[in-house]
């Protein structure tokens, strides 16, 4: 549905985004790929070529079956786009406006009223559908862009960041309506809002400084970056005495150990290999005639990866 | 081509709602009013609409047409309507023709509504309607161009006041500079300037003449302007 290759953007000398590559398959149920990443990291630059309003420095990209530089036209039939922050022309009226996206989509009269009247409901427009955009709330023009985004029912939609903006009670409404949306249309949302991401993605890809650093069902990712989960386990004893004695069970590689304020000792153990050493650790305690509390895998989150990569960012921006 | 119209409505209709169009209305009415009537109402005056036409409308024209045109592009750029506009099946040339016959319909309402003029001309003698004619074709014409002028500047910055005063500039150069410095000197120079200023141009239509090289000048630095101006929405993009 979307292939992306090594697509860069240069704007002048400074980056957009470099080697960006990506493919995406229409799946059987719900298909909304969440594009995540930081402030800055290229998720709109990317966005802006997939959907045709600028071409790339180099590199190619398919969407909906069609190149988006040499099919332009017909890429732009099959997509719907809502950019970020949902610019519209304050003076129109809401219906007025859809009209005249309508239109040029090359809709008949009645085909137009009835893709209207269709995306008012969907995105429930209801009352506001005859007041100038400008007097409506961030939520409501943010409905209204995303209603214009399904006028032509198109298979591809493109949200860029879309519930930025918007108050808590807005922004669960637009996930609950994106999700909808995931049943129809296959849906690429960038954020960069994790939990938003993993609430609602089916795919994601993890954007930053113009690169992509992952990509897979968050599932996937979850299992790639808990590859080094770690054991935390504490003990009653001595802190170097504990620390010594686990480094001596095959497969520990390095122990992290800190005391407890009540005497006992905290041990975050890195395990080699892909064996459970839990048991090992009991076994251990129990011959020493320790006290043991607590002994739980630590699964590295999808969030720790993504804080890690924007502190890194941040740290090469020099921030 | 056919997206043109459904853009040419919008932009027309967007007119109406914009306080510098009625701005715009109330300054070429006074304005016009008020060279008419010191014209034709003073002693010894001949009842004519040849002066507000020849002499007086090129400059009203060079202030007032560049405020209609210098929001067309680039309150797009500002509020990043051109996003969603240039991702939806049209081309940049339909874009810009839609604004430029948007805004041109528009000054023509305008200009009709100096027919009073002539009209109260012909109440005090009788009008010499082949001359008023040609000055209508020659305004249409005129106004056409600083239209074109206008909407190339919009094109090329988000900022509406750099995009008014550029071409503002840019039209006071060649309607009035280059014809005076054309005046003044002799020779090739003089030529050429006279073959660029605007108003040694647009004269032989006040004079009742409708002269086909004049109408090719003017429709040919239109179509260039409108050319340019699709050139730069393009370059914009491939930046
Ligand atoms: N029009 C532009 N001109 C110059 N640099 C740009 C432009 N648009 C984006 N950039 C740069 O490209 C990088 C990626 O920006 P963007 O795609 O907007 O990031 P995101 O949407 O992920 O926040 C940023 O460093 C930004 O400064
Ligand atoms: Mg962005």
């Amino acid at each position: 549905m979307i292939q992306v290759n090594n697509l860069t953007k240069r704007y002048g000398p400074s980056r957009g985004i470099e080697d960006v590559s990506f493919n995406i398959d229409r799946g059987e149920t719900g298909n909304i790929i969440g594009f995540l990443g930081p402030n800055g990291a290229g998720k709109s630059t990317t966005i802006r070529i997939l959907t045709c309003y600028q071409p790339a420095t180099s590199g190619t990209a398919t969407v909906a079956g069609h190149n988006v530089f040499t099919e332009s036209l017909q890429v732009r039939r099959k997509i719907g786009y809502l950019p970020e922050n949902a610019p519209l022309y304050p003076e129109m009226r809401a219906r007025e406006y859809l009209d005249f996206r309508a239109k040029l989509h090359r809709m008949s009269r009645n085909d137009r009223i009835a893709a209207v009247g269709r995306v008012t409901e969907k995105c429930w427009l209801g009352d506001f559908i005859d007041r100038p955009i400008g007097q409506l709330s961030k939520g409501m023009r943010q409905r209204v862009g995303l209603a214009d985004a399904l006028l032509h029912d198109p298979e591809v939609l493109f949200l860029d960041e879309p519930t930025i903006g918007l108050d808590p009670n807005q922004i669960r409404e637009t996930r609950k309506l994106i999700r909808e949306l995931g049943q129809r249309h296959v849906v690429f949302l960038s954020s960069h809002i994790l939990h938003e991401v993993e609430q609602l993605c089916t795919h994601t890809i993890i954007i930053a400084n113009g690169r992509v650093l992952a990509d897979g069902s968050p599932a996937e990712l979850r299992e790639r970056i808990s590859g080094s989960s770690r054991l935390i386990a504490e003990i009653k004893g001595g802190v170097d005495e504990t620390r010594s004695a686990v480094q001596g069970i095959s497969g520990v590689g390095a122990v992290e150990s800190g005391e407890e304020p009540d005497g006992w000792s905290r041990l975050s153990i890195e395990a080699n290999g892909t064996g459970d050493i839990r048991e090992e650790v009991f076994r251990l305690v129990a011959d020493k005639g320790w006290a043991l509390r607590e002994l739980r895998h630590e699964v590295a989150s999808l969030e720790d990866f993504f804080i890690k990569i924007t502190a890194e960012q941040r740290q090469d921006a020099g921030v | 081509m056919r997206n043109i119209p459904t853009l040419t409505h919008r932009e027309l209709s967007t007119q109406f709602y914009s306080p510098i169009a009625y701005i715009v209305i109330t300054i070429f009415l006074v304005i016009s009013g008020i060279f008419f009537i010191s014209d034709n109402f003073t002693s010894g005056g001949e009842a004519s609409v040849r002066d507000i036409f020849g002499n007086y409308m090129p400059l009203i024209l060079v202030f007032i047409l560049p405020m209609l045109t210098m929001r067309l592009m680039s309150e797009e750029y500002r509020s990043g309507t051109i996003e969603t506009l240039m991702t939806a099946p049209v081309n940049d040339a339909e874009v810009i023709l839609g604004k430029f016959f948007g805004a041109v319909l528009f000054y023509f309402v305008l200009l009709a509504s100096t027919l009073v003029y002539p009209i109260v001309v012909s109440l005090y003698g009788p009008l010499d309607v082949g001359l008023t004619l040609s000055c209508y074709v020659g305004l249409m014409l005129v106004g056409s161009l600083y239209i074109a002028v206008g909407i190339f500047f919009s094109s090329c910055t988000r900022n509406q006041v750099i995009a008014v005063l550029c071409s503002f500039v840019l039209l006071a150069v060649f309607t009035f500079l280059v014809h005076y410095i054309g005046q003044q000197q002799e020779g090739v120079v003089r030529v050429v300037m006279q073959h660029l200023s605007i108003i040694s141009h647009f004269q032989d239509f006040s004079r009742g003449l409708v002269d086909i090289t004049h109408v090719v000048f003017f429709l040919s630095s239109t179509c260039l302007f409108l050319f340019f101006a699709v050139k730069i929405l393009e370059f914009r993009r491939w930046r």
